[in-house]
C-alpha cells in the first residue's frame, strides 16, 4: 500500500453514458504539490474524469480518495477541491469582490478576514483595484483571473483546471501559462489541469497523463512522454513525429523504409512487427554524399521561425519530415543520418483486426453487428461462434456510405510515411483499423467493405 | 413602373403598412382617450373627470380594490408558479417538454370559455361564487403566464453556475438561495408584468365568477362607457394606463433582461 504519499488516488474508475464507455478502468495517483496535466483529444474522457474528481458526475465503478480519505460518495460542496471552469462560470449577479468572497462567505469567515483574503487573491492574479467591477464588463483574460482567484482563496487541497486557457488568444495564453506555473509554486497546492494542447501540457506539467478513448495511454514527465512514447498514439499526439512500420530483425537492429538501422532497443524478439518513431529534429540532413545512411529528394521546405520543416521523399516511396536550421532547396538530392539512440521502437498494439463473430451459413459471417459475405467455409455450423481476422490493408473504405456493408466514422489518422493508418469507429462502437493510401479527414463517414477472400475465419 | 419597384426594393419601406396600422389602431385611440379625458360632454376643456374620480369614493375604492386583487393574484401566481417552473426546468428534457405543454395547454382555450367552465365547476361543487372564486379564477387563468417566463430563464441558465456554487462549498439549499433564485429574478419580473397588468383591467372574470357582485376597475370603465359617459370612462382608462406604465418603468429599472423571459 502506497498510502499517505498520494493526495489524489483514483482507482479503477469506469464510466459509461448509455452504451458508450467514456472511462475504461482509469487509475491515477497524484503526489502532493504536483502539477498534473490530463492530456488528450476531445472526447477522450479527460473532462469526465475531472468532473468525477470534482463530484459533478459519479463513476459507475472505482474509488476516489483525497488525502487518504474516501470521497467517492461525498457531494461536491463537501470536497476539499476547487475548480476553475472552462467558461469561467463567474456569477453574473455578483461583482468581482462578491464572486471571489463567495466561498468564504459560505464558510462564515469574518468580514475583515474575507476582505484581507480577497485583496490578497486579487493581488496574486494581478487584478488589484478591480473589486467593485461588474464581472460582465471584464475581458476574457480578466474573467479567467477572477475565476482563479475565486478558486484559490478557499485554500483547497487540490485545484482542478478544466481547459482554463482555451478561450484566450495565443499571447494571453502564453502569459497565463507562466503565471499559473508561478502560482503553483507559490501556493503549493496540487494542480490537476485538463487540456488538449500538448504544448501547454509540456510547458506546465510535472507529470502528464495522456488519455485516449477513455483509457490512460501513458503517464510520465514531459521529457519521458516526448522522448519515449509508449505507442504510436502518444507519439503522434505529442509533438511532430515520423511514425513508420518496421520489423525488429534482432536485438538492436530494426528494419524500416526498406533498410536496416541500428538502434538501442532490445527484447522484442526476432522479426517482431513494431512501430518506429523518429522525431523530425532527430534526422540529420545534408547535401548528397556517399556517407549518408539513406537518400531522398526534398519535396517541400517551409520556414517555421526557428527552423525549416522539410518533407523528403525516399526512393522507396516513404515521406520523412525533417526539421533543420539549414534550408535545402526543393528538388535537391540529400542524404540523411539517424543516430541509433534517436530511433524509438514500440511494440505494435495489433498487427491485424480480430473480431468475435458468428457464422450465419457457409458463406456468411456476422461480425460487428453486420453480415459479411465470406469465402465458403468447411466444417462450421450456422450460429457457431468464431474468431475473424482481417488485415489492415484488406478493408475498403467508400465515400458513398450506402455502398459499404456497414458504416463507420474516421476517429484517428496516423500517417506512416507511405500510407495512412486509420481507426474507424463502426456504428456498433467497434474499432476497425485500416491501412490506406487515400486521404480521409477526421470524422468522415465511410462505407466499409471487405472482399470475401480476405476474411479469415478461425475456431473460437 | 420603376418608382414602384424602387419602393419595394428598399427594406425599410416594407414597414410602412405596419406603421399605418399602428397609427390607426394604437396611436389614434390613445390620443382620443387623452382628448376625451380632458373634455366634458360638450367638448370643452375640463379637469372635472379627474376630480370626480378622486371625490367619488366608489370609483376610487374599486380602483384600490382592483390593485389589491391584482397584487394577491400575482403573489399567488409566484408562489405556485415558481416551484412549478423550478421543477419543470430540472427534470429530464423530453419529460419536461410534455409537462410544460400540459401547463400551457389551458391557454389554448378561450379565457371566457374557461371562466364559464370554472363557474360551472363551482356550481357543481356547491362552492359559493364571490371573492374566493374571483381569486381562484384569476390565478387559474394567469398562472401559465407566470410559469413560462420563469421556466424559460431557468432553462437558459448556464448549469455551470450551479456547479461553480457547489464547487465553492454551497449546499443544495445555498445553491438555490445564492445563485438560482437571484439569477431567475428576470423571469419572475417578466411573469409579474404579464400577470399584474392584465389582472388590473380584466372585467369578464370578475363579472362571471362573482355574479357581478364584486366590481373591478375594468368593470367600472366598461359600465361608464356602456352608459354613454365617454369622457369619464376615458379619464378612468387614462388613470389605469398611467399606473400600468409606472409598473413597467419600475420593472425595467429592476432588470433590463426582464424581457428576455418573454418569448
Amino acid at each position: 500500500m502506497s498510502d499517505s504519499n498520494f493526495i489524489i488516488e483514483l482507482s479503477n474508475i469506469s464510466k459509461s453514458f448509455g452504451d458508450k464507455t467514456v472511462l475504461d478502468d482509469v487509475s491515477l495517483y497524484v503526489k502532493k504539490g504536483e502539477f498534473v496535466t490530463i492530456l488528450g483529444p476531445s472526447g477522450c474522457g479527460k473532462t469526465t474524469l475531472l468532473r468525477i474528481l470534482a463530484g459533478f458526475g459519479s463513476a459507475d465503478e472505482g474509488e476516489i480518495k483525497i488525502g487518504g480519505v474516501d470521497i467517492t460518495e461525498v457531494p461536491p460542496h463537501e470536497r476539499p477541491i476547487n475548480t476553475v471552469f472552462q467558461r469561467y462560470a463567474l456569477f453574473p449577479h455578483l461583482n468581482v469582490y462578491d464572486n471571489i468572497a463567495f466561498g468564504l462567505k459560505l464558510k462564515k469567515v469574518k468580514d475583515d478576514e474575507i476582505e484581507a483574503r480577497v485583496r490578497r487573491a486579487l493581488k496574486m492574479v494581478g487584478m488589484t483595484d478591480y473589486e467593485w467591477r461588474d464581472v460582465n464588463s471584464l475581458s476574457g483574460g480578466q474573467q479567467q483571473r477572477v475565476a482563479i482567484a475565486r478558486a484559490i482563496i478557499n485554500r483547497p487541497q487540490v485545484l482542478l483546471l478544466d481547459e482554463p486557457l482555451a478561450a484566450l488568444d495565443l499571447k494571453m495564453r502564453k502569459d497565463m501559462q507562466m503565471e499559473l506555473k508561478e502560482m503553483h509554486k507559490t501556493l503549493g497546492i496540487t494542480f490537476v489541469y485538463v487540456t488538449h494542447d500538448q504544448e501547454e501540457a509540456l510547458t506546465l506539467s510535472d507529470t502528464i497523463v495522456v488519455m485516449s478513448e477513455g483509457k490512460v495511454q501513458q503517464i510520465g514527465t514531459p521529457i519521458d512522454i516526448y522522448n519515449e512514447p509508449v505507442n504510436s498514439f502518444v507519439a503522434d499526439f505529442i509533438g511532430e513525429s515520423n511514425i513508420l512500420n518496421g520489423t525488429m530483425i534482432q536485438d538492436k537492429l530494426v528494419r524500416f523504409m526498406g533498410r536496416d538501422f541500428e538502434c538501442v532497443d532490445a527484447g522484442f524478439g526476432e522479426n517482431a512487427p513494431v512501430d518506429v518513431v523518429i522525431r523530425p529534429e532527430d534526422v540529420y540532413i545534408m547535401s548528397y554524399t556517399d556517407s549518408g545512411m539513406f537518400e531522398g529528394v526534398v519535396q517541400s521546405c517551409i520556414f517555421k521561425g526557428v527552423h525549416y520543416e522539410m518533407l523528403v521523399n525516399t526512393p522507396d516511396g516513404y515521406e520523412v519530415m525533417i526539421q533543420d536550421y539549414n534550408a535545402f532547396e526543393v528538388g535537391q538530392k540529400v542524404s540523411m543520418i539517424i543516430k541509433p539512440s534517436d530511433i524509438h521502437v514500440m511494440k505494435k498494439e495489433r498487427t491485424t483486426n480480430t473480431f468475435e463473430g458468428k457464422m450465419v451459413d457457409a458463406t456468411h459471417v456476422e461480425i460487428m453487428g453486420a453480415e459479411f459475405v465470406c469465402a465458403e467455409q468447411q466444417g462450421f455450423e450456422g450460429g457457431e461462434q468464431v474468431m475473424v481476422e482481417v488485415d489492415f490493408d484488406k478493408i475498403d473504405l467508400m465515400d458513398n456510405k450506402e455502398d459499404g456493408t456497414m458504416m463507420g466514422d474516421v476517429r484517428f489518422i496516423l500517417y506512416k510515411g507511405d500510407h495512412y493508418h486509420l481507426t474507424i469507429r463502426t456504428e456498433g462502437g467497434d474499432n476497425l483499423y485500416v491501412d490506406t493510401h487515400d486521404v480521409w479527414d477526421d470524422r468522415d463517414i465511410v462505407g466499409i467493405k471487405i472482399q470475401p477472400e480476405d476474411i479469415r475465419i478461425k475456431r473460437a | 413602373m420603376k418608382w414602384l419597384s424602387n419602393i419595394f426594393m428598399k427594406r425599410s419601406n416594407w414597414s410602412i403598412p405596419y406603421f399605418i396600422f399602428l397609427l390607426i389602431f394604437v396611436v389614434l385611440p390613445l390620443v382620443l382617450i387623452f382628448l376625451y379625458a380632458f373634455q366634458d360632454a360638450d367638448g370643452n376643456f375640463t379637469l372635472k373627470n379627474f376630480s370626480k374620480f378622486i371625490s367619488n369614493p366608489e370609483a376610487a375604492n374599486t380602483f384600490v380594490y382592483s390593485i389589491g386583487v391584482a397584487i394577491v393574484t400575482t403573489v399567488l401566481c409566484i408562489l405556485l408558479g415558481y416551484p412549478a417552473a423550478y421543477i419543470l426546468s430540472n427534470s429530464e428534457l423530453c419529460r419536461s417538454k410534455v409537462t410544460v405543454v400540459l401547463f400551457i395547454l389551458p391557454m389554448w382555450i378561450n379565457i371566457l370559455v374557461r371562466t364559464l367552465a370554472t363557474v360551472a365547476l363551482f356550481d357543481f361543487m356547491r362552492l359559493p361564487l364571490g371573492e374566493g372564486a374571483l381569486i381562484f379564477g384569476m390565478v387559474y387563468n394567469f398562472l401559465p403566464f407566470m410559469i413560462y417566463p420563469i421556466y424559460n430563464t431557468m432553462q437558459k441558465m448556464d448549469h455551470s453556475y450551479i456547479e461553480a456554487a457547489q464547487d465553492l462549498g454551497a449546499s443544495p439549499m445555498k445553491v438555490f438561495t445564492k445563485v438560482v433564485a437571484p439569477l431567475s429574478m428576470p423571469g419572475v419580473m417578466s411573469g409579474v408584468m404579464m400577470v399584474f397588468m392584465p389582472t388590473i383591467s380584466t372585467f369578464a372574470i370578475a363579472e362571471l365568477l362573482t355574479m357581478n357582485n364584486i366590481k373591478l376597475f375594468g368593470t367600472t370603465i366598461q359600465e361608464n362607457i356602456n352608459n354613454g359617459m365617454w369622457n369619464y370612462g376615458a379619464a378612468l382608462s387614462l388613470i389605469m394606463l398611467v399606473i400600468i406604465f409606472a409598473t413597467n418603468l419600475f420593472s425595467d429599472d429592476e432588470d433590463q433582461a426582464a424581457n428576455e423571459g418573454i418569448i
